[in-house]
Order: structure tokens, then sequence, then C-alpha cells
């Protein structure tokens, strides 16, 4: 079954808000390097101005691909997750992921188009706090190879 | 907040260069800590069946750890408004041939240079160029900032 068009601009949930654990902010930063001491040190991230330890740059790719999952398993949605290969990710802050934040995410399928025999599909994730205020905005490019590759 | 004095950038500087060394392990860790288990990462089989030549990094693992030492540069997390990169070409990540799978076996040069500057507004643009081996793996790899 081909990737199907008619998905451009349909919308995808979360199920339920993404709790944000110091634990996780610990583990995505000891698994990409990131050194920095508020991501570990309460004391250090309030001394910066925040509630609590602050998450890496690229944590709220958790979020965002847990959203986007609910499109690209779709059946309906015609895409073959072996064939997929990642574009682009753009993250778009207003504010850095802190430790207690409970996140919503909207995923709205922004673009759906034919190259040749394979897809290319844009995904913009909009993350959103328990006071619905934005958090980060997450665009993702994939590229679903065709039967012709 | 940002610890930057912008008015100290200047166009074309270096600000922080880095390499960053992979292993298996490193791959099996980003799995865990993201939920990405697509098994192109940490299964050899699986990766060639799908027409690769060995087991790749997530994309976004290097996304990640190429902007860590950014961030630590800058000081302040939120002074990142806007992050953005291209995945370019695959980073093959080969099993080490013996002993500990967290041996490195391939690594991530990154070089981040002032890309654009407005010291009045306190705006700046870091470019980032990202190569493993002779490869340029991700590209037009940007970070906005704002004090």
């Amino acid at each position: 079954m081909p990737v199907n068009t008619e998905k451009q601009g349909a919308t995808f949930s979360l199920l339920q808000p993404y709790e944000v654990s110091r634990e996780a902010i610990v583990e995505f930063a000891l698994a990409t390097g990131a050194k920095a001491d508020y991501h570990f040190d309460a004391e250090a991230a309030t001394a910066l101005g925040y509630r609590d330890v602050v998450a890496p740059t690229t944590f709220a790719v958790i979020i965002a691909q847990k959203s986007e999952a609910a499109y690209i398993s779709d059946p309906d949605s015609g895409i073959d997750f072996s064939k997929v290969v990642h574009g682009s990710e753009q993250f778009s802050f207003t504010r850095p992921i802190v430790a207690g934040d409970s996140l919503s995410a909207v995923t709205h399928v922004d673009g759906v188009r034919a190259a040749g025999s394979n897809a290319m599909i844009t995904t913009r994730t909009e993350i959103t706090d328990a006071a619905e205020q934005p958090v980060v905005s997450v665009t993702s490019t994939i590229v679903v190879r065709g039967d012709g590759e | 907040m940002s610890a930057i004095d912008f008015s100290t950038l200047t166009i074309g500087d270096t600000v922080v260069e880095s390499e960053i060394p992979l292993s298996r392990a490193s791959l099996v860790d980003y799995a865990a800590a993201s939920g990405d288990h697509n098994p192109i990462h940490w299964n050899e089989r699986f990766a060639r069946e799908v027409g690769l030549d060995d087991v790749i990094a997530h994309g976004m693992l290097s996304m990640a750890a190429v902007i860590a030492p950014v961030a630590e540069w800058l000081g302040d997390p939120g002074a990142i408004v806007d992050y953005r990169t291209r995945f370019s070409a695959p980073v093959v990540v080969p099993d080490a041939d013996t002993g500990s799978p967290a041996t490195p076996t391939t690594s991530l040069k990154l070089t981040a240079t002032v890309g654009a500057v407005d010291s009045a507004v306190g705006t700046a643009r870091i470019d980032i160029s990202v190569k493993s081996g002779e490869a340029d793996v991700l590209s037009r790899t940007q970070v906005r900032i704002s004090a």
C-alpha cells in the first residue's frame, strides 16, 4: 500500500501527557554526552532560574516521536517503517523542558508528497505544558523509500 | 540570562571544537534513553537486510551529541531558541573486534562557528560542521541563540 497522501492535514495526539522525570533527564543526558550540571543538580538549575533540572536540548524528541508514532503506525497512513529514512529535524523553543513538566503533544501532518518512487512527509509536533502554554515545536521530515529502490 | 557576551562574537570565529567517540554501546544507551528501538541501530543482520552496510547511529543521537558541548559553552540552556539539522549521510558504527562493546569504533567531529550575530538585539546563529571520517554526516546544522 502506497503512502496515503490524503493524510495531509490530519492530526494525531498523545493519549496522555508525558510526565518529565529527573531520572529520564539524567538518562538522556548520560546517553548523549550532555555534561552540564543543570541536567543533574537541581540547585545548579535553580541558580539559572529554572524550577528543577533542565532537559538536554533534544529531549523533546522522546515526546515528539511518541506522538508521531500514532501517525506512522496507523495502517491507514500506508507507511512501511522499515523503509523510513530520517531527513531533517528542527526544534523551535519557547522554553526549555524541566523535570516536573506534564507535556501534551499534537502532531500535525503538514506535508505528504510523492518524489519519484519515494514519499516525503513533514510532521510538526506542538508540545505544550499543563497550563496549555507552548514549550517546543518539533518539525521532522522523513522519506519513505519506494519499491523502485 | 545568557552567559554569552554577544559583543565578543565575530562572524567566522570557531567557538567549540570537539570529537565525540561512538560505540555499539552508545547506540543501545541512546535507544533506551530515547525510546527509539529501531533494530537498524543494534542488529547487524537486520541493518543489512534493509540495505545498509552495517548498524548505523540514530540520526537523533548525532544531533543530540553535537549540541551538548555547544550548550555547555552557552551556559544558559534557555539561550537556545532554535536547533535544526539535515541528516546527509549515515554514521556506520561497526562492532569492536574484541572485548567490550563500549569500545569506540567511530567518532563525530564537530566545529561550531559564528554564522551571524546581532549584538544590538542580542541574537546570533551558530553553524556546526559535523563529520564522521571524511563524510559530512549532518548538514545545514544551525543553532539560533538569544540573550
